[in-house]
């Protein structure tokens, strides 16, 4: 039996924060008595202080590039399982673009069994929509979701064909398998390397025109439309996609969408100095779509939160700028910079998590996201005002690519739970 | 005394007004040298300097090394195609095997921005941009800043006008910082298509008809359009573009009468600039050139050698 006590439990499902200890049997939450009420007997019981620490449901990242198999110099499985478990997650959901990608049940398979050697947090795989992302053929969905597949994306390959797009949407509906859009038009965005803007004109780098993410949104709102299925908006990072989406969700269509937390933290700014780790892909844009972006997250047009974790080694960011590799790191930040948000007074606590675990669990169809007597004890006990220096050495992944490091964060995970057993603990 | 207190030289943006100044009077010193039976001065003598030119550029290359010699330093030249960069050795490696043979200076030329600024990083020499991607190419803004004064006898009040491919000319881009910093009133012009976003970061207007552009300027600078660079359909092609867009003395009779022509060469003749005009006395082009060895000298001077004071002091001993 384990015993957190003194917590604060933040309930998504119900949007409050409730002043209960846990009891944990069996890796089950078996009570949750008022704080104060319970009276422990026998002496097989293990304590856990959480005295002003949060309590949360495990944490589930729905956007996550763990480079296994293929480019195991950038992360693996393992090291990006244990990266999440410090990070507040006990689940994430893994994106094809390896190599091979994830496109037939051998490799999702691969990717589970690598996940269940490691042990560290719950590894669900998102599988290609098209043969080899190439854009042509459709992946034999029903199998993959058979192997375990929980999604599709062909995420860093955009599927430049509509046609394409729309069969999956079809395919996806009638196989339970949520297709996940990475909306750019490669023809539009073409060798940019960053938002097309002031700062761009300004520094000489090729741009990204917001534009190129805009229509392709509004074409998987078009095709959720023509076909009443299912589409979610991967890292939205423009404010005109946030309002079409608005736009969408206004008219009942069935469109979700996900921002990362790099594009409510920073803006094109952050390029002035040629910084490769601040090189992303959608890029990060101007001030008043990182406004907007809030807003989206405050108004509840943007759904969930994931770090779009992309891990990339200093083979590929300590070069040119135009050459370096687009992505950061995020499984260990996300939950700090989320917490801004709620300090801010954009999001309430129970929201700004409710963004991290529950509405993800639900986009994916998972369970999770909440703790009530009879959920699973995966949990993370939070310290929500830490404050402190974020360094390349607490990077816990193989890559430390991360414009935040040297950064004063505030708020950390400080333990994670998995079936009631602490999997993680910080060291501080 | 004024001094440079700057170890590289990356960009306009990061010289003030006075930096500037001490520059073109430093290059004023060193002009008269190149005019000299003896073009040479023993300012530099012992110090080293690398060429490193990823993108190939005669003009530009030649034009530091002549500066070199004239101060009596060592050069060295590094080309893409001489180094290991075609092996798959990053910038940063190069550096790092630059910096083992200790120069005192690294004239970097290189395609991609921000590429000087990664390298400044990596090694302890000075480092002058000679033109990174699209971004900035300081030593031309330099040397047309100091044509300009040259002829003008100032900078501070003048209409300028810039005309062409901005959006991909990092010669435009230093030029409308160093410009507007110096106090003149710039105005850009050029097809819509080759106008990027944000102009307004500059501090210039923006007038995309050249005709009107050309209006009342003392200066029109047109720049050059990289054919070789055009991977995209920007303009539908050089006929069309030089009927639009290029400079004749027919356009230019909207300019002030006394209205100067630049250029950052090589010109494609007939394209931007009519034959003619290229070779009237309004052409300031080779003006540009021969200035260009002035400045960069003075750029290289004023980082490894000292103060103006001293340059001045040096050169008459030498003399
Ligand atoms: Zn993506
Ligand atoms: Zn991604």
């Amino acid at each position: 039996m384990l015993w957190i006590k003194n917590g604060q439990l933040v309930d998504p499902v119900q949007g409050v924060i409730e002043q209960v200890d846990l009891i944990i049997e069996e890796g089950v939450v078996t009570h949750l008595p008022p704080r104060g009420v319970f009276k422990p007997e026998g002496d097989q019981i293990e304590v856990i202080d959480a005295a002003g620490k949060m309590i949360v449901p495990g944490l589930l990242d729905m956007h996550v590039h763990l480079r296994e198999p293929g480019f195991e110099y950038k992360e693996t499985i393992a090291t990006g399982t244990l990266a999440a478990l410090a990070g507040g997650f006990t689940g994430l959901a893994c994106m094809p673009n390896t190599a091979p990608p994830n496109d037939c049940r051998a490799v999702t398979e691969f990717i589970l069994k690598k996940a269940e050697m490691a042990g560290f947090a719950k590894v669900y795989p998102i599988a290609a929509i098209s043969v080899g992302q190439k854009g042509e053929v459709l992946t034999e969905f029903g199998d993959l979701k058979e192997a375990g597949a929980v999604a599709v994306s062909d995420d860093g390959f955009p599927v430049a064909s509509s046609e394409l797009m729309r069969r999956a949407l079809e395919y996806g509906r009638y196989h339970g398998l949520m297709v996940i859009s990475h909306s750019e038009d490669r023809t539009l965005s073409g060798d940019g390397v960053m938002h097309e803007g002031v700062v761009s004109t300004r520094i000489g780098l090729a741009g990204i025109p917001d534009a190129a993410e805009d229509i392709m949104v509004y074409r998987e709102i078009s095709l959720a439309r023509l076909t009443g299925c299912p589409v979610h908006i991967a890292h939205v990072s423009t404010a005109n996609s946030v309002e079409l989406i608005r736009r969408a969700k206004e008219e009942n269509l069935p469109v979700t969408a996900e921002t990362a937390p790099h594009y409510f933290s920073l803006d094109h700014n952050a390029l002035r100095g040629y910084d490769t780790n601040a090189k992303v892909n959608p890029p990060l844009r101007a001030l008043k779509d990182v406004s907007a972006i809030k807003r989206g997250l405050a108004d509840g047009v943007i759904d969930a939160i994931a770090s779009d974790h992309a891990p990339h080694s200093i083979l590929e960011k300590e070069i040119e700028f135009d050459k370096a590799a687009f992505g950061l790191i995020g499984l260990q930040t996300t939950l700090p910079l989320t917490l801004a948000l709620v300090r801010e007074g954009v999001l309430g606590l129970p929201e700004a998590i409710a963004k991290l675990s529950l509405r993800p669990s639900r986009i994916l169809g998972l369970e999770g996201g909440q703790l009530k007597v009879g959920s699973i004890a995966d949990l993370a006990v939070i310290d929500p005002d830490i404050e402190y220096e974020f360094k390349a050495a607490d990077v816990l992944s193989k890559s430390k690519n991360s414009p935040f490091i040297g950064k004063v964060l505030k708020g950390r995970n400080d333990l994670t739970l998995m079936g009631g057993k602490v999997v993680w603990r910080s060291m501080s | 005394m004024r001094k440079f207190n700057h170890k590289d030289l990356l960009g306009m943006g990061q010289l003030s007004v006075d930096d500037i100044q001490l520059i073109l009077d430093t290059a004023d010193s060193f002009k008269d040298i190149s005019s000299r039976e003896i073009k040479k001065v023993p300012t530099l003598r012992g110090k080293s300097i690398v060429n490193f030119f990823y993108e190939a550029s005669t003009r530009t290359r030649t034009s530091f090394e002549v500066a070199a010699k004239r101060l009596s330093a060592d050069t060295f030249s590094l080309s893409a195609s001489t180094s290991s960069m075609v092996k798959g050795e990053t910038l940063i490696d190069t550096g790092r095997n630059l910096q083992a043979m200790s120069p005192d200076v690294i004239v970097i030329r290189h395609s991609s921005s921000g590429a000087p600024h990664l390298l400044a990083k990596g090694v302890k020499a000075c480092v002058v941009n000679a033109g990174d991607g699209i971004n900035e190419h300081p030593t031309q803004a330099l040397l047309d800043l100091y044509t300009i004064r040259e002829r003008k006898g100032r900078i501070r009040g003048l209409n300028i006008a810039i005309i062409g491919d901005i959006a991909h000319s990092r010669v435009a881009r230093s030029n409308m910082i160093g410009l507007t910093k110096m106090g003149a009133r710039v105005t850009i012009g050029g097809p819509p298509t080759m106008i990027p976003l944000g102009m307004e970061a500059f501090g210039v207007e923006v007038v995309p008809d050249p005709r009107e552009a050309i209006g009342d300027k003392d200066v029109v600078m047109m720049l050059r359009i990289q054919l070789e660079r055009q991977r995209r359909t920007l303009f539908p092609s050089l006929r069309e573009y030089s009927a639009a867009f290029g400079l004749d003395s027919e356009a230019l009779k909207s300019a002030k009468p006394d209205c100067v022509i630049m250029h950052p060469g090589p010109i494609n003749r007939g394209v931007e600039i009519s034959s003619e005009l290229a070779d009237s006395p309004a052409s300031l082009i080779l003006d540009q050139v021969a200035n260009g060895v002035a400045v960069r000298m003075a750029i290289l001077y004023l980082l490894i050698g000292g103060s103006k004071a001293d340059a001045v002091d040096k050169e008459r001993a030498a003399g």
